[in-house]
């Protein structure tokens, strides 16, 4: 067997993480008194630049910005034609496949990575005076957070079962490790514990259907996979029953019924930053690895894989919603919310293929990749006016820790409206034409029923967003203690909070560039 | 984007960045800078509105997409402009209206307290305006058509203490609600059978639409859609029976009578029914829907006005009635005539209104017309605006209104469709009908006896009264002794600039807009249509028409009416007085507007009460109460003690579950097995 040297371009943002990964290791460990700051400034400049490598070894995904862009006013059409030039140096390849087969360069891949890159720097951002009024802002905690990006990427970008559940496991062994962060706090290590058994029973189911996969293949590769189901050279028996492990696995990762039991737990546990990190990139990430195995490597399946997640999906959305109301501690309800939104991305993954006419999936999957997108923006800022109102010696962990929030500062009671909004799916914020784009999917695919279903559900669930407002905007406050953060948190919170509202005003721009992405990677 | 483009994006986001600048910093840049941003966000639109017509008379017109908004399936919704010769004739119009009564208001609205909240109301009603007119979709135009709903809706209840105020923009609100929901279903219908809300594409498909009937009823849908439409029409142009907020819209501050309920807005639903012609001209039955409706806003409004004791009241049920002559111009096809008479109506009508507002002012608040006369001498500027602008109203020869409603009489006398003959009596009983009010109002207002200064129940002012002030209080009325004298040159000057229009416009432009080629590929009559053409035939140039008028019946109608006027009011003023009281039961009968408010408070009002109770009772308390919220918090509750008992924290039930939901999903393995 000779060995051939990959083609490193492709994985260029991969080997930028991996590196710094280990330079901050190194200087963390060299400069002590500063080290902490060190990792942290290292760390966010790494996701940040690691985010634009990414758009710029993907021509297509530089060359649909552009095409964004150019619609936007002002500057718009000027800065379109620079990057439009900068698309032009590299070769067009759709999709480049390299390392043997096991790494995959394309538009999605690319789209997705930006996407959970800044997800991940955000998080790190509203977390950082957090961690630091808690004492436990040590650079393990960035570095942790930088090979959790690497794992997600691995991941987002896997053409293998192998390279996939690499990347897999090394994200979820730094989140087990950042969960268990605050080592005194017997909730948090408890929350770690649960969560690395149930992870690991996860893993195992996975691999177990990988392996049936590969038994009944004899291909590993994804696109080998695609292949020999399609020629019939499979078992289909070995197959379904392999499959059914692989949704456990999917459905382990996005956390739908009954598959959740972690989420609430481990949401109430663990420390609101890492909460906060845990419910936004790894959601994409884990968006990503149901495209990379389900659509790509057994899309032959879609009519069995399809009827799981259905299973699954209205599972979640009822319970999810109905399970919220009763909460009292908001980071649990928003775990349940979290619960019944993956449900709805479920519904647009599973609204792709009818009666094996496959022109509804370009479509049906977009909306879920848009809803996906869209559940992250709301979430972190959720999660960041969570972590806003607790401070040094104070957790804000009820939602009667958010009453009169409207008289203690109407600018952030205003956001936390916009943001819960959104999230109940009121025109004209995102979350609205997220549950919008991913209903019609579903009533096009002739699930009129499901569709039925989600909006009953939704109308539900609203009630406990709303109570949220109602709690800041009608009660009187119980602690008056002005709300402090940094200047950079305050800009970039209420920046995030007014793109849920800008972006629900425009969304085409968001929508057709996950339309792109799918167009040039299916 | 071309120059030209950006400049049709200008002329609507320069008065919203007025609006918004006067709205949310009026506080810091003060009254003065209020009134400065916005009066420079109208001039800015009225001079691009300028550029842009000698554009198109050019010949360069632009139908496009600025933005997209949404793509939902297959419709797309947009935000677009469509630049024709109609298009750019509103802006005009819009925009110079606006500008003078924007110049006006500083006078009139000079010590209120809500100064820079007004100045931002009516640039926000530019703004939405704008967009209305200059929509290329239905989408846009709904927009703009609730947008300016909501402006006048805010303006109506500008001084918001008041009940009056409250009461009347409560109306105005919900009398709108009942025809923008026939809109609605108008527009559904189109969005349903074509597919699509741009105009053009509409109109592209207009045949295939008249060859189709609804489903179910089996209606033909072309009527069925415009009736739908026009029935929004009817609410934002107040036509009867929707007529009943307009009278009441005069709660609100002059300039926005002037501005909103003259001028513009209510004639909104005129410049659709004339935007949608292609859709209106393929059914018969909708125009002789508009056209009786029309006719009899036109008459039975008109003899509302002579009753009035208000004097914005008369003026308000002389525009109702005005605007009753243009629907029927739009019933028989005369679609440019009743856009030509929408033109020069704005002019004259704003002229009367602010005229109005400066007697007012002068009066200081007091709107009894019973109180006024003689005021000729003090207010010398209002006088002669005011006697032009009631001149242009009655169709005085070479006066703007002559041409324009002339040519509607003369149309409805050409045309055959159905409801014509009734029509024709309306148009010509109401031209002497609106003589007759119109200079009732003016030999009240200017000439006889001096009325004023009497005390006459309202609470007294203190002789050192500033004369300047113009104050929110309503009805004061002048001290015993006082006299009125003529307003600030900020009150005057629009009326000048706007008596000019008034007088001279129709001459000037009624060759090119009713008989050349103005709206040529604009406004389209159908071939079995008379529309203009036998007019056409007949029109010989303005100086012809006008000499002609002279002989004609409307004339000598409308001289009938000034002169019984004259008599009744300055020589013989005993006879209105023995004629109120010979024909008692006629009289209340327009003292109550025939009643129209007393029968929609007992059914309509009434009616939605007893629903209201009914669904209260059953609905709410029984259904959503009992089954929906008790129902829910039970299920909730329910579903709540489930989960707790397997959400309990231990870790084993929790992989317990999972292998549980593992199981379940292999069913499907042994389905396919």
């Amino acid at each position: 067997m000779n060995f051939v040297v990959p083609d490193f371009y492709p994985a260029a943002a991969e080997i930028l993480v991996a590196v710094m990964a280990l330079v901050i290791m190194l200087a963390s460990t060299f400069a002590r008194r500063v080290a902490s700051d060190l990792a942290y400034g290292l760390t966010q400049l790494t996701l940040v630049f690691a985010a634009l490598v990414s758009v710029l070894v993907s021509p297509n995904l530089l060359a649909a910005v552009a095409a964004v862009i150019s619609e936007l006013p002002l500057f718009g059409v000027r800065l379109a034609e620079v990057l439009m030039s900068l698309a032009e140096g590299y070769a067009a390849n759709e999709v480049v496949a390299t390392f043997s087969g096991m790494f995959i360069g394309d538009m999605l891949g690319g789209l997705l990575k930006v996407f959970s890159l800044l997800a991940v720097a955000i998080a790190l951002l509203y977390g950082r005076g957090y961690l630091a009024d808690r004492k436990i802002d040590r650079p393990e905690y960035y570095l942790l957070s930088l090979l959790m990006s690497l794992g997600m990427m691995v991941m987002i970008s896997a053409n293998h079962m192998l390279s996939l559940y690499m990347g897999l496991e090394m994200m979820s062994l730094s989140l087990y490790g950042m969960v268990a962060f605050d080592r005194e706090s017997p909730r948090a290590t408890e929350a770690a514990m649960k969560y690395f058994v149930l992870g690991a029973l996860a893993s195992g189911l996975l691999l177990y259907g990988m392996s049936m996969i590969y038994g009944a293949t004899g291909s590993l590769e994804l696109s080998g996979i695609a292949q020999s189901i399609y020629h019939q050279a499979a078992n289909k028996t070995v197959l379904v029953f392999g499959l059914v492990f692989i949704v456990a696995g999917v459905a382990f990762k996005l956390g739908v019924v009954p598959f959740h039991m972690w989420v609430p737990d481990v949401y109430q546990g663990a420390p609101t930053a890492v909460t906060l990190m845990i419910s936004s990139a790894p959601k994409l990430a884990a968006f990503a690895m149901a495209m990379r195995l389900l659509v790509y490597g057994l899309f032959e399946l879609a009519d069995q894989w399809q009827t799981m997640l259905m299973f699954l999906s209205v599972l979640s959305i009822v319970l999810g919603n109905l399970a919220a109301i009763a909460q009292s501690n908001i980071k649990r309800m928003l775990a349940y919310s979290g619960i019944s939104h993956m449900g709805f991305v479920l519904l647009g993954l599973l609204a792709g293929v009818v009666d094996g006419d496959r022109n509804f999936a370009l479509n049906a999957y977009s909306s879920a990749m848009f809803y996906a997108v869209s559940y992250v923006i709301m979430s972190l800022a959720s999660f960041g006016m969570v972590i806003l109102l607790s401070r040094a010696g104070f957790e804000a962990e009820t939602i009667d820790d958010f009453k009169g929030l409207n008289k203690r500062n109407s600018w952030f009671a205003a956001l936390m409206m916009i943001v819960m909004f959104s999230m109940a799916g009121i025109p004209f914020f995102i979350g609205f034409f997220a549950k919008l784009s991913v209903l019609q999917a579903v009533v096009a695919a002739g699930y009129v029923w499901l569709a039925v279903v989600a909006v009953l559900m939704s109308v539900i669930g609203a009630f406990y967003y709303l109570r949220v407002v109602k709690v800041m905007y009608f009660e009187e406050p119980v602690d008056s203690t002005p709300i402090r953060a940094q200047g950079e948190v305050r800009f970039l919170l209420s920046a995030n909070g007014l793109a849920i509202a800008v972006l629900g005003l425009l969304p085409q721009g968001l929508m057709s560039l996950c339309a792109y992405a799918l167009l040039a990677s299916l | 984007m071309t120059d030209m483009q950006k400049l049709y994006l200008l002329v609507p986001l320069a008065p919203l960045a007025g609006a918004l600048l006067a709205g949310l910093f009026g506080k810091a840049i003060g009254r003065a800078g209020s009134h400065i941003v916005t009066i420079l966000g109208v001039a800015v639109a009225l001079a691009a509105s300028v550029v842009i017509f000698q554009d198109v008379q050019a010949g360069n017109t632009f139908n496009g997409t600025v933005y997209t908004w949404m793509k939902s399936g297959n419709l797309t919704f947009e935000v677009g402009f469509l630049i024709d010769p109609l298009t750019v004739m509103m802006m005009l119009v819009v925009t110079f209206v606006s500008l003078m009564v924007h110049i006006y208001t500083i006078g009139y609205m000079h010590d209120d307290p809500g100064y820079q909240r007004f100045f931002s109301y009516i640039s926000l009603f530019t703004f939405s305006m704008l967009m209305l007119v200059m929509s290329n979709n239905f989408l846009q135009l709904f927009f703009g058509w609730e947008a300016v709903g909501l402006v006048s809706y805010l303006l109506i209840g500008f001084w918001y203490e008041r009940p009056t105020a409250i009461y009347a923009n409560l109306k105005a609100f919900l009398v709108n609600r009942v025809g923008d929901f026939g809109f609605l279903l108008g527009i559904g219908l189109i969005a349903a059978y074509t597919g699509s809300l741009n105009y053009a594409e509409v109109f592209a498909k207009g045949s295939e639409l008249a060859a189709q009937d609804m489903a179910v009823t089996g209606w033909p849908l072309i009527t069925a859609i415009c009736i739908c439409l026009f029935i929004g029409a009817m609410g934002k142009s107040a036509q009867v029976p929707l007529h009943v907020w307009l009278p009441d819209s005069m709660e609100g501050p002059t300039p926005i009578s002037a501005l909103i309920h003259a001028a513009t807005m209510v004639t909104a639903g005129i410049f659709m029914v004339a935007r949608m012609s292609p859709l209106f001209e393929l059914s018969d039955v909708a125009l002789s829907f508009v056209l009786v409706i029309g006719a009899t806003t036109a008459l039975f409004m008109g003899f509302l006005g002579i009753v009035q004791n208000d004097i914005k009241r008369v003026v308000a049920y002389s525009t109702l009635s005005q605007l009753g002559y243009m629907t029927v111009a739009l019933g028989v096809s005369a679609y440019s005539a009743a856009v030509f008479h929408l033109m020069t109506h704005a002019f004259f009508k704003a002229l009367l209104f602010l005229g109005a507002g400066s007697v007012i002012i002068g009066m200081h608040h007091d709107q009894d017309m019973r109180n006024m006369g003689g005021l000729w001498k003090y207010m010398p500027i209002t006088w002669i605006t005011s006697l032009l602008g009631s001149l242009a109203l009655i169709g005085f020869p070479f006066f703007a209104g002559f041409y324009s409603k002339d040519s509607i009489i003369e149309a409805v006398h050409a045309s055959h469709i159905p409801g014509a003959g009734y029509a024709l009596f309306c148009v010509l009983a109401g031209v002497f009908v609106t003589a007759f009010y119109s200079f009732r109002m003016y030999f009240l207002v200017f000439h006889g006896k001096e009325r004023f200064g009497n005390n006459h129940g309202h609470h007294d002012h203190e002789g050192d009264h500033d004369d300047e002030e113009v104050s929110a209080d309503h009805h004061h009325g002048l001290a015993p002794g006082q006299k009125p004298h003529e307003s600030p040159w900020v009150v005057t000057l629009p009326l000048v600039l706007l008596a000019v229009p008034s007088v001279v416009i129709g001459f000037f432009t009624i060759e090119p807009m009713l008989f050349g080629n103005w709206f040529k590929g604009v406004i389209h009559v159908g071939s079995n249509h008379v529309g203009l053409s036998e007019l056409a035939a007949q029109f010989h140039g303005p100086v012809a028409m006008a000499l002609h008028g002279l002989q004609t019946a409307p004339f000598w109608l409308a001289m009938g009416g000034v002169v019984l006027a004259w008599f009744f009011y300055m020589v013989r003023p005993d006879i209105p007085a023995a004629i109120q009281r010979t024909f008692r039961p006629v009289h209340a009968l327009l003292e109550n507007k025939y009643f129209f408010d007393r029968f929609n408070e007992i059914v309509f009002a009434g009616g939605s009460r007893l629903i209201g109770k009914g669904l209260w009772k059953a609905g709410d308390q029984g259904i959503i109460d009992g089954v929906a919220v008790n129902g829910t918090a039970r299920l909730v509750g329910w579903v709540a003690q489930i989960s707790r008992l397997f959400q309990t924290g231990h870790l084993y039930q929790y992989a317990f579950a999972m292998i549980i939901g593992v199981f379940i999903l292999l069913t499907f393995w042994f389905n396919l097995v």
